[in-house]
């Protein structure tokens, strides 16, 4: 059915159903609602991002009701695709490792917040509830298959000045973002020989112990053994022990575990051993 | 469904989207809560366009959308420096300039 309404040019009332359009704004507002809930609550920040694609995909499907099928098709792939995605990129860069804090600075921030919310809702809802919002004007076919050529028109006739400054802000938004982003290097890339001095000055030549030759474990929140039998948690990323942090797991406790059953199997080793060698005898 | 129902929703949303910048901490979720709100806003305008049977909203609601994909690059652009100096990407980090 969206796809129809999409095919159509959107349907703000012409080739929709009314009750179709009905049952699927329910349906699409309880929707963005919950997922706008569950972005503010969920902790994790990839999950607040897949939240929030939810809510821009049920809100370019309500574009689409309303007869902005071109609105519809920029929210899918401006917002969702790009803005989302360049987001997404982010938490990943930065987002994983850097973990909400629980604890409230201002004292009372979340019920004041929440208060604050409410009252806002209340103030809106009463506001516009008595501006007497009438039904909609006969759709035209500017909301149909002509969407496309009414925006055109109107963006280069009339908006046209303000067309020009978008264009004037996104170079500027985007040189911005190269000098921000970017980098100066500070002292000069080190050479090969450099490189080779600091290590063999360091004392340890050979690279970062990797988890495995050594290992009882084959998972990489373990610390790695050296081959003198203690272990080394340079080989654990920060990034997992601060998840293994946030999860309350402690992988010391399994290696340990881990070295006692090791101890076991080669104390009942050597007894088999034993009894064979009786055996033998 | 009438434009009233969808600009209620629209106050919803917007609501919850400035809830969501006053309570989260971190600044990465606090760029995605006022995405949230501009959201909202364009909903309504939306909703408008199609109350006065006109273009003029779906116009405004487009540029909304352009100045948002602009305020989004450099603010994560910003987000990323301020994470390379400090080591996190928590709001209540970043008090340099705090008397």
């Amino acid at each position: 059915m969206i796809f129809h309404v999409l095919a159509n040019g959107g349907a703000g009332g012409t080739n929709l159903d009314p009750i179709y359009a009905k049952v699927l704004f329910w349906i699409l507002a309880v929707l963005a609602v919950s997922a706008a809930l569950a972005m503010i609550l969920v902790r994790q920040a990839v999950h607040c991002a897949l939240m929030l694609a939810v809510v821009m995909l049920s809100l370019a499907v309500m574009y689409a009701m309303q007869g902005a099928p071109f609105l519809a098709f920029v929210q899918v792939i401006v917002y969702t695709g790009a803005v989302l995605m360049l987001f997404l990129f982010v938490v990943m860069l930065i987002g994983v490792t850097s973990a909400e804090a629980l604890k409230e600075t201002i004292r009372g921030q979340r019920l004041w917040a929440s208060l604050a919310g409410i009252g806002l809702t209340v103030l809106l809802i009463v506001g516009i509830g008595h501006a007497a919002i009438g039904t909609a004007a006969p759709t035209t076919s500017a909301q149909g298959a002509d969407n496309l050529t009414g925006l055109a028109q109107l963006i280069f006739t009339t908006y046209v000045f303000p067309f020009e400054v978008t264009s004037a802000l996104l170079i500027t938004a985007a040189l911005g973002a190269m000098v921000l982003a970017h980098r100066e290097r500070t002292s000069p890339k080190p050479t090969q020989r450099q490189v080779a001095r600091r290590k063999i000055e360091s004392g340890q030549v050979q690279p970062e112990p990797p988890p495995g030759v050594y290992a009882l474990h084959n998972a990489v929140d373990l610390p790695a053994r050296l081959p003198d039998g203690s272990t080394t948690d340079r080989s654990v990323s920060t990034a997992i022990a601060q998840r293994d942090m946030q999860l309350g797991r402690d992988p010391q406790a399994s290696e340990t575990t881990d070295l006692a059953a090791e101890a076991r199997l080669e104390s009942e080793r050597q007894l088999e051993a034993g009894e064979r060698g009786r055996e033998d005898q | 469904m009438s434009p009233a129902a969808y600009v209620f929703l629209a106050v919803i949303l917007f609501v919850i989207g400035g809830v969501g910048v006053l309570v989260r901490r971190n600044a990465i979720l606090i760029f995605m809560s006022v995405e949230l709100m501009l959201n909202a806003c364009n909903l309504a305008f939306v909703s408008f366009a199609r109350l006065h049977g006109n273009l003029d909203g779906q116009v405004v609601a487009f540029f909304v959308m352009v100045v948002a994909a602009a305020e989004v690059v450099v603010g994560l652009a910003i987000l990323m420096a301020i994470y390379r100096a400090r080591k996190s990407a928590s709001v209540d980090d970043a008090n340099l300039l705090k008397y």
